[in-house]
């Protein structure tokens, strides 16, 4: 295969098939992770900039071996993928159709917060995944993975997971 | 690695770090004890937390000409620490446990936010990421406390006494180094004594929630020591666990 440096939309566009090691159905774009691609023209070397969602999330490596594997399997010459926190992940991160995939997966995507917020209160706001009623309980907000908080509905009487807001 | 050192940031970012490093090691000795299942998930989530948190304070330092994080982690003795003598401290009774996590996790929300406006632009960049993630911390001791501070009358004096105990610690958490005046004027960092007023309010906040009595911390002898190299005799034995796998093939690859 000859060596013509892929433009960046198409880079993107792969990187779409990557999902998220731990949420299936999300992908690393809609997830908010992969910060920044950028293409060398001369040798079509890609760079990748990933931050992850949380600084101790033991996916990270995960992430970046999965996009370096898919964007070499398209044909890219080298791939240089970089994790750093300059520009650091908040939930609001997470696009409209992450949000739909983190329901898909019945986790209660975070709330917009518009900017990262410090009060605690907003914590105690979820939308069930299951019967979408919002008469909903935190009960801790340390869940199965990092990212995670459990919470209690009311109205269908079931616990669920949600993406914690950050 | 010597134990003063020339660079303010080097000398703050070690004692973040093994703050860290120690109480997430301390956090994860809960991992199949907790008394209910989720205090057994939260204190191994923020163990894990804390290890990510060291990791980032760590390879900082490598940036900054110190050795691999794993090297710094894992091959230094106990004086060569530069934790408070708080997070070292078995973990006890769950009362216990909980009082430390409730005391040491508000000083650490309140110092990243602080830290997020660092003249040191690397460390800003980090706070302002993790105070996001300490405030989860932050708001699970105060529910514990909250809870366990308005129960039984068994329960209230257990915790009573746990903060009497510990709150001498906890003030060890705001001993200063040599380099301090240098931190301030620098903008890498408000300064302990500021942080600690700020703690101070906080942590008076949610008690006054309990019917737990703060104690009058003026009258308290603050434990000093552990920012110059001074432990208890609980640290070494941590360090030879924590480091037993490393120490028997510093070069596997995992």
């Amino acid at each position: 295969m000859p060596v013509t440096a892929p433009d960046k939309a198409q880079i993107l566009d792969w990187l779409q098939a990557v999902n998220d090691p731990e949420i299936p159905t999300i992908s690393l774009i809609d997830l908010g992770v992969v910060r920044g691609v950028e293409v060398d023209e001369a040798t079509g070397k890609v760079s990748v900039h990933l931050t992850p969602t949380f600084a101790g999330c033991p996916a990270m490596d995960y992430m970046k071996r999965d996009v370096e594997r898919t964007l070499l399997a398209h044909g890219v010459p080298a791939v240089e993928v970089d994790i750093s926190m300059r520009e650091a992940w908040t939930s609001d991160m997470l696009t409209e159709a992450g949000r739909q995939a983190l329901r898909q997966h019945k986790l209660s995507p975070p709330p917009v917060l518009g900017n990262q917020v410090l009060d605690l209160d907003f914590l105690e706001y979820a939308e069930c995944p299951n019967c979408h009623g919002n008469n909903t309980e935190l009960r801790t907000p340390f869940g199965a993975t990092l990212c995670r908080a459990v919470h209690y509905c009311h109205d269908c009487r079931q616990l669920f997971e949600q993406f914690k807001p950050v | 690695m010597s134990l003063t050192f020339q660079d303010p940031r080097i000398d703050l970012l070690y004692r973040l770090a093994d703050d860290q490093l120690i109480l997430g090691h301390r956090n994860s000795e809960w991992n199949g004890l907790g008394p209910i299942l989720e205090e057994d998930i939260a204190f191994s989530s923020m163990a894990q937390d804390k290890l990510g948190h060291s990791l980032q304070m760590y390879s900082m330092l490598h940036a900054l000409g110190e050795p691999e994080p794993d090297t710094v982690a894992f091959t230094r003795n106990a004086p060569q620490f530069h934790c408070c003598q708080l997070v070292e401290l078995p973990i006890g009774e769950y009362d216990f446990s909980l009082t430390r996590h409730f005391l040491f996790d508000h000083a650490e929300l309140l110092r990243f936010e602080a830290l997020a406006s660092s003249s040191y632009e690397p460390l800003a960049q980090v706070a302002r990421k993790l105070r996001g993630e300490l405030k989860y911390h932050a708001l699970h001791a105060n529910t514990w406390m909250k809870r366990l501070g308005t129960a039984t009358e068994e329960a209230i004096e257990r915790m009573q006494r746990s903060l009497n105990f510990t709150l001498p610690y906890a003030l060890g958490i705001f001993e200063k180094t040599e380099t301090e005046p240098e931190i301030i004027s620098s903008g890498l960092f408000v300064g302990e004594d500021e942080l600690k007023n700020r703690w101070l309010e906080s942590i008076s906040k949610v008690l006054g929630q309990t019917a737990l009595d703060m104690p009058d911390v003026n009258t308290l002898t603050p434990v000093f020591g552990g920012r110059h190299g001074q432990h208890t005799e609980f640290l070494q034995p941590l360090l030879d666990e924590m480091a037993e796998v490393f120490r028997l093939d510093p070069t596997a690859d995992w």
